[in-house]
C-alpha cells in the first residue's frame, strides 16, 4: 500500500476582483459604505482640484520664498544657514543609513524636494542662483550620508551624539554668531524668521520638555509627599491654563519677576513656555501608560532584587512608553504645530512671515487662503513624517501584536 | 548602599523638578544698564519715581553699537519687509535716521516686531529704545507709557463703505456690521462715536488686519474701519477698487508719533531735534543729495543745522554734523513721505493733505534748530 | 542549646532611609519655597516702582465696547464684569459643544479606522492624518475663509422651513424665550433636574446594598419629565413667546443667532479635536491584549459583545488619560477664536486689557479662570479614571 500524500500550497493571494468582494462587498452594510465612500471622495477631489488649479493664485509665495524659509536673516550672511542646512541634511543620510526604515522614506522624500525646488522655475531675483546650487547639493549629501552611516563602524548613538552636537553648535553658535566677529558677526534673534523659527522651537521643545515630562510623571507617582504634591500642582496648573496664556505671560509678565536689570531673549523666553507646556502634557501621556502596567511586574522586579531605580528604568518605562507611543507622538505634533502660536507674542515664525508677506502688497490681502494653506502643507509635511516613523517604531515594538 | 544612592537620586529629581519648575530660571542673563522707568497710573495712585538717569540711553546705544527700535513687519507704508526680508517702511526710516545720528551708521538697528500688547511693557522694561510703530499719541498713554516726541503723522480714523451700499454718513451706519482690528485704539474709538451719536452696530473683530479687510471684501460687513492711510492702502489692493469708497466721515484724531522710554530728557531732544531737522530740511530743501553743498549754502540756518554752529550737540553729545548724517541717510520728511506714500511710491500714493508743510496749509511744523 | 537573641544594629542617622526620605523633602520644599518667595519679591518691586495697580475695582466701571455674540444680555453700558462673563458663556458653549462632537465624531473614526471594510479605514485614515497634521490656527482659517464667509449675502440668503434663515452672516433660527411669568418654569426645570440626579444616585445604591429592584432610571426619568410641566401649569400657561428673526435693515433681527464666527469655531475644533481622539481610542483598543479577544471569541461573543463587554471596558484605562488632555486641549484652543472674531474669554480679556489698561490683574483673573475649569473638569474625570484601574488585590 502506497500513501499518496498531498502537497498543500498556501493560498495564492486575491486576485483583483476576489479582495474587492472580501474587503469591500463582503456584506449588504459594507456594500453601502462602500458606494458613500467612492461618492465622497469623488465630490472632494473635483471640488479641490478645481479650485487649485484654476482659482487659486499663488504670487506671495512664489515671489517671496526665501522670506518663508529664513525670515529677516541678513542675506549677506545667509551662507550661515545654507552650512547648517546642508550639516543637517548629511545628518538625515547617516540616520538613515543607521537606522533604515525609520528615515529612509522621508530622506528620500527630502532629497527629491530639495532637488526639485532646486530646479523650479520662480521669477523672483530672490531665489539666487547659490540658493539653487545649495539645494541641489543635497540629495548627494543624503546619498553620501547613507554611505558613511551604512559604514559598519558608526553606531546608532554616534548619530545621536552627533545630531545634538550640531544641533547645539548651530543654535547656540552659528546661527547667532558673536558680537564683534567679522567671520560670525552677530545676527540678533529678532532677525530670525519663518521656517528656521518653527524647527527652532520644535526641536528644542521636543528634545526639553520629553526628559522633564517622563520625570513629572514618575514624580506624581512618587511615594514621597513633597515630590508628589508638587508634580501633581505643576502638572494640573499648566495643563490647566492655554499655550498663549503661558506664552504670553512669559513674554510680557515675567520680566517683572526677575530682578530689573536681568533680560532674557524673546525666543528663549517663548521656547521655555512651549517646553513647560509640553512637558506637563507628556507627564499625563505617560501617567496613563504607567498605570497600565500590572503591579505584578514591579513586584516580580522587586522578588528578583532590582532597585527601584533599575526597576522603573529597565521595567516599567520601556513597557509604558511603548503603550503610549501613539500620545506621546501626537503631543509632539501637537508641539511642533503650537510653535504658530509664537506670532501672538511677536516672533517671526512661518505663520508669522505668512502674514507680514500678506501686508507687504496690497493685492496680497485677498490671497489668504493660498498662504495658509502654503503654511499648512509645509507642517502637514514635517508632521506626517513623524507619524509616520512612529508608526514603523510601533511596527518594530509589536504595539498592539503581544 | 543602593538605598542611598536611590534617596540620593530622589533628591537630585526633586530639586531637578523644582528648579524647572518653580519660578523660571534665568537663562542667559545679559547686564544692561538698570532701567527703572516711570509710569503715572491716573487718577491718584501714588507715585514712585526713579527716573532713567540723564544721558543713560544714549550710552547704552553707544556700547552696544546699535539701536534697537520696535516696529512692525506687517504694515505696509510704515514697517513692513522688502523682498529680502529688509525691515523698510516710513517708521522703520525713521529709526534709521536716530541711529545716522548717533551712531553714524543708519544700518546699526534692529527692529523688534512689537505687538500691539507688547508696546506700553516693551518700552518700560527699556526692552528698546525707541518705539517707532504708528502709535498714537494721547494723554494716557504719554503718562503710563514714555515720553512722545514729535508727531510724524497725522491720520484719522475713517470708514471704507461699499459704493452702492447706500452709506453716506456716520448716521446711515445704524445697525450696521463693523469690520475692525482689536487692541488698537480703533476699536474704541469706533464704540465711543457711536455711542455718543446713539447709535448701535455690530462689531466683527479680528486680530490682524489681513482679515478683517478679507472679511469685508467678501461682505461679512457692510463698513471697515481703521486710520484712513491704512483704508487708502487696502482699497488699491481690492480686486475691483472702484466699488469701494473712503467716506468723508473722520471720527478721531490720529497722531502717530515715536515714543522714547521715561526719564531720560537728553534721549527725547536727542530724538526730537533729529524729528525737527527732517522737516526743517523740507522747508529749506535740503534733500539728502544736496546735504554736502547745502552745509556752504547760502542760508545761515541751513549751514547752523548741518553743523556750521552749536545747535545744541554739545549739551545732547552729539557731533555737529549728526543731523547732516541723518538727512543724507533717508533724505527729509518729503522724501521720507514720497518714498512709501507719494505718487510713485513703494506702498501706495496718498495726498499729502494734513502731512503737508504748514507752509503749503499742513500741520507739519517744527521749532527751528538754532 | 544557647539561645541567640537577634541584635539589631541601628543604622547611622545618615543611612536611615526614614530619615533620608523626610530630610529630602524639606530641603527640596526649602529650595521651592524660596525660590517662589524670591519671584514674588521682585514681581512687588517691579510692580510698586512702574506704579502698576493690582486692584480690581476697574470690573465695575463700563465697559464701551459691544460684543457681538452673547448668550446672555449684554450692552455696552454694562460693567467689565459683565462683558467678562459674556466671554466666559461664549467659551463654555463652544467648548461643552465642541467636547459632545468630537467625542462622538472621534470615537467613530476611531472605530472606522480599525474596520474592515479598506475603503472606509483608508478615508478614516486620511481624515486623521490631514486634520492631526496642520496648525489649528489654519484650520480655523480654512473653514471661516473658505466656507463660511463664502456663504450668500444677506439679501440672497437660504431660507429653510422654521423660520430659519442662512447666510453669511450666520444662521437665524426661531427661538423660545422666556417671557415674564416664565421664572416659573425655570425653577421647576432646574429643580427637577437636581432631584433627578439625586434620584438616581441614591436608588442606584440602594439596589446595590440591598439587590431590590428600584426602578431607578425609570423613577429619575420621570421626574425630570413632571418637574417642568409643573413649571409650565404653575406660570400660567404661557412662559415662553417664539422670537422670530426678521430682516430689518442691514441685518436680520431677534430669534436665535449663530454666527459664522462660532460656526467656524465649534467645526474647526470638532474635526480637530476628533482626529486625535480617533487616534486615542485606536491606541485604547489596541492595547487590550489579544488573547483577550482571541478568548472572547472562543467562548463565542458576538462582534458588539466583544466589544461591549471585553474590548471597551479594558482600553478604558489607557484610554482616560490622554481623552482628558483631548478635552483640556479643546477648551483651551477655544482661545484662538480672536483669529477669527469670534469673542470668548480670552479675546475679551485682550480687548479689556486694550481698553482698561491693566494688564495683570486681567490676566491673573482670566488664567484663573482657565485653570478653575480645566481643574474641574480634570477632577471630575480622575474620579472615573481611578474606578476604571486594575484593582489589584
Amino acid at each position: 500500500m502506497t500513501a499518496v500524500t498531498e502537497t498543500i500550497r498556501p493560498p495564492a493571494p486575491p486576485k483583483p476582483v476576489e479582495w474587492m468582494q472580501k474587503n469591500l462587498f463582503s456584506n449588504w452594510f459594507n456594500t453601502l459604505l462602500t458606494l458613500i465612500a467612492v461618492s465622497f471622495i469623488y465630490f472632494t477631489v473635483i471640488t479641490l482640484g478645481r479650485w487649485l488649479l484654476f482659482t487659486a493664485d499663488w504670487r506671495p509665495v512664489t515671489t517671496y520664498p526665501v522670506l518663508f524659509l529664513v525670515g529677516q536673516y541678513p542675506r549677506e550672511e545667509l551662507w550661515r544657514p545654507g552650512l547648517s542646512l546642508l550639516l543637517s541634511i548629511f545628518l538625515v543620510g547617516m540616520s538613515w543609513g543607521v537606522w533604515e526604515k525609520y528615515v529612509k522614506v522621508f530622506a528620500i522624500f527630502l532629497g527629491a524636494l530639495l532637488g526639485i525646488l532646486a530646479l523650479i522655475p520662480l521669477d523672483t531675483q530672490t531665489f539666487t542662483p547659490a540658493i539653487r546650487a545649495t539645494f541641489l547639493v543635497c540629495p548627494l549629501l543624503i546619498y553620501a550620508g547613507f554611505r558613511v552611516g551604512h559604514l559598519g563602524v558608526i553606531k546608532g548613538y554616534h548619530v545621536a551624539l552627533l545630531w545634538l552636537i550640531s544641533l547645539i553648535t548651530i543654535i547656540l553658535v552659528f546661527l547667532p554668531g558673536f558680537g564683534d566677529s567679522t567671520i560670525l558677526p552677530e545676527v540678533p534673534t529678532t532677525a530670525w524668521g519663518g521656517l528656521i523659527i518653527t524647527l527652532l522651537l520644535a526641536v528644542g521643545g521636543i528634545v526639553l520638555s520629553f526628559p522633564i515630562g517622563v520625570l513629572l510623571a514618575l514624580g506624581r507617582r512618587s511615594s514621597l509627599p513633597v515630590v508628589r504634591l508638587f508634580s501633581i500642582l505643576f502638572i494640573e496648573t499648566v495643563r490647566g491654563v492655554p499655550l498663549v496664556t503661558i506664552l504670553f505671560m512669559f513674554s510680557v509678565i515675567l520680566a517683572l519677576f526677575l530682578p530689573s536689570e536681568s533680560r532674557i531673549d524673546r525666543l528663549v523666553r517663548a521656547l521655555m513656555g512651549i517646553v513647560i507646556f509640553s512637558a506637563a502634557y507628556t507627564a499625563e501621556n505617560v501617567r496613563g501608560g504607567l498605570q497600565a502596567i500590572p503591579q505584578g511586574q514591579v513586584e516580580a522586579a522587586k522578588a528578583l532584587g532590582l532597585t527601584n531605580f533599575q526597576i522603573t528604568a529597565f521595567i516599567v518605562l520601556p513597557q509604558a512608553l511603548r503603550l503610549v507611543i501613539p500620545s506621546i507622538v501626537g503631543q509632539f505634533i501637537s508641539l511642533f504645530k503650537d510653535t504658530t502660536l509664537v506670532v501672538i507674542v511677536g516672533i517671526n515664525d512661518l505663520l508669522g512671515i505668512g502674514k507680514a508677506v500678506l501686508n507687504l502688497d496690497p493685492e496680497y490681502i485677498r490671497l489668504q487662503t493660498e498662504v495658509y494653506l502654503f503654511v499648512a502643507l509645509v507642517f502637514w509635511v514635517f508632521s506626517y513624517f513623524m507619524s509616520f516613523a512612529s508608526q514603523q517604531l510601533e511596527k518594530a515594538l509589536g504595539v498592539g501584536e503581544r | 548602599m543602593h538605598k542611598v544612592i536611590s534617596i540620593f537620586s530622589l533628591l537630585v529629581i526633586a530639586v531637578l523638578l523644582t528648579a524647572c519648575g518653580g519660578a523660571a530660571p534665568t537663562a542667559e542673563p545679559i547686564k544692561v544698564v538698570e532701567t527703572v522707568v516711570v509710569t503715572v497710573e491716573v487718577p491718584g495712585e501714588t507715585i514712585v519715581t526713579q527716573p532713567e538717569s540723564y544721558g543713560s540711553i544714549a550710552t547704552r546705544v553707544r556700547e552696544r553699537g546699535k539701536l534697537i527700535c520696535g516696529g512692525r513687519t506687517d504694515l505696509l507704508g510704515f514697517g513692513y519687509l522688502d523682498a529680502d526680508g529688509k525691515s523698510i517702511g516710513f517708521d522703520i526710516d525713521f529709526c534709521r535716521a536716530v541711529a545716522a545720528a548717533v551712531l553714524g551708521d543708519p544700518d546699526a538697528i534692529e527692529i523688534v516686531p512689537l505687538t500691539a500688547a507688547d508696546r506700553g511693557p516693551a518700552l518700560q522694561t527699556g526692552e528698546v529704545d525707541l518705539l517707532s510703530r504708528n502709535v498714537t499719541w494721547n494723554s494716557k498713554r504719554d503718562a503710563e507709557w514714555g515720553n512722545f516726541t514729535t508727531v510724524m503723522f497725522y491720520d484719522g480714523q475713517g470708514f471704507i463703505v461699499g459704493a452702492d451700499s447706500g452709506i453716506g454718513t456716520l448716521a446711515d451706519m445704524d445697525g450696521a456690521t463693523v469690520c475692525v482690528t482689536s487692541g488698537t485704539t480703533t476699536e474704541s474709538n469706533l464704540a465711543t462715536a457711536f455711542a455718543d451719536a446713539g447709535l448701535t452696530y455690530e462689531a466683527v473683530t479680528f486680530e490682524e488686519t489681513a482679515a478683517v479687510y478679507g472679511a469685508y471684501e467678501e461682505g461679512r460687513c457692510d463698513v471697515a474701519t481703521s486710520d484712513k492711510s491704512q483704508l487708502a492702502s487696502v482699497r488699491a489692493g481690492f480686486a475691483s477698487p472702484d466699488d469701494h469708497v473712503i467716506l468723508d466721515v473722520t471720527i478721531s484724531k490720529e497722531p502717530l508719533t515715536p515714543v522714547v522710554p521715561a526719564g531720560d530728557d537728553q534721549w527725547l531732544d536727542i530724538v526730537k531735534t533729529m524729528a525737527w531737522a527732517l522737516i526743517n530740511a523740507e522747508e529749506y530743501g535740503v534733500t539728502s543729495s544736496n546735504v554736502e553743498e547745502m552745509k556752504t549754502g547760502p542760508n545761515a540756518n541751513v549751514r547752523i543745522m548741518l553743523g556750521e554752529a552749536d545747535w545744541g550737540n554739545v549739551a545732547l553729545g552729539l557731533e555737529a554734523d549728526a543731523l547732516a548724517r541723518a538727512i543724507a541717510a533717508v533724505g527729509n520728511y518729503g522724501e521720507m513721505y514720497d518714498r512709501y506714500f507719494g505718487p510713485s511710491g513703494l506702498a501706495f500714493s496718498l495726498d499729502r493733505g494734513l502731512n503737508n508743510l504748514w507752509t503749503n496749509g499742513g500741520l507739519i511744523y517744527a521749532p527751528p534748530i538754532r | 542549646m544557647s539561645g541567640h537573641t537577634r541584635v539589631f544594629e541601628k543604622t547611622a542617622l545618615w543611612r536611615d532611609e526614614r530619615v533620608l526620605k523626610i530630610a529630602g523633602q524639606i530641603i527640596s520644599a526649602a529650595i521651592l519655597i524660596g525660590f517662589v518667595y524670591w519671584g514674588i519679591a521682585n514681581f512687588l518691586e517691579a510692580t510698586t516702582q512702574r506704579g502698576m495697580s493690582l486692584t480690581y475695582g476697574f470690573l465695575k466701571e463700563p465697559a464701551g465696547f459691544p460684543i457681538a455674540e452673547s448668550f446672555i444680555v449684554y450692552e455696552p453700558t454694562m460693567s467689565f464684569g459683565r462683558a467678562f462673563l459674556v466671554g466666559l458663556v461664549n467659551t463654555l458653549i463652544v467648548s461643552i459643544l465642541g467636547i459632545i462632537f468630537a467625542t462622538i465624531l472621534g470615537l467613530f473614526i476611531g472605530l472606522a479606522r480599525l474596520s474592515s471594510n479598506w475603503l472606509v479605514s483608508r478615508i478614516a485614515l486620511a481624515y486623521i492624518e490631514f486634520h492631526r497634521n496642520i496648525p489649528l490656527l489654519v484650520l480655523l482659517f480654512l473653514w471661516y475663509f473658505g466656507f463660511f464667509s463664502r456663504l450668500p449675502r444677506v439679501k440672497d440668503s437660504i431660507t429653510l422651513p422654521g423660520p430659519i434663515y442662512m447666510n453669511q452672516r450666520g444662521l437665524y433660527l426661531a427661538w423660545p424665550r422666556l417671557s415674564e411669568t416664565g421664572d416659573a418654569l425655570m425653577t421647576f426645570s432646574l429643580a427637577g433636574l437636581i432631584l433627578a440626579v439625586l434620584a438616581w444616585i441614591i436608588l442606584r445604591r440602594i439596589r446595590k446594598s440591598t439587590g431590590r429592584d428600584t426602578y431607578f432610571s425609570w423613577v429619575s426619568a420621570g421626574i425630570l419629565l413632571s418637574f417642568p410641566v409643573f413649571g409650565w401649569i404653575a406660570s400660567g400657561g404661557t412662559p415662553l413667546w417664539i422670537d422670530i428673526p426678521v430682516l430689518k435693515g442691514f441685518n436680520f433681527q431677534g430669534g436665535l443667532r449663530l454666527t459664522p464666527e462660532f460656526g467656524a469655531m465649534l467645526v474647526g475644533l470638532t474635526m480637530y479635536t476628533a482626529a486625535f481622539i480617533a487616534e486615542v481610542v485606536r491606541s485604547g483598543i489596541q492595547a487590550v491584549h489579544k488573547g483577550q479577544v482571541e478568548a472572547a471569541r472562543a467562548l463565542g461573543l458576538r462582534n458588539n459583545q466583544l466589544l461591549g463587554l471585553v474590548v471597551i471596558p479594558q482600553a478604558l484605562r489607557v484610554v482616560i488619560p490622554p481623552l482628558i488632555s483631548q478635552y483640556l486641549n479643546l477648551t483651551k484652543n477655544s482661545s484662538l477664536a480672536l483669529t477669527i472674531g469670534y469673542q470668548e474669554l480670552f479675546a475679551i480679556g485682550k480687548i479689556t486689557i486694550n481698553q482698561a489698561g491693566r494688564a495683570v490683574p486681567i490676566f491673573i483673573m482670566v488664567m484663573a479662570t482657565y485653570l478653575f475649569l480645566s481643574l474641574f473638569t480634570s477632577i471630575l474625570l480622575n474620579i472615573y479614571n481611578r474606578r476604571v484601574q486594575f484593582v489589584e488585590k
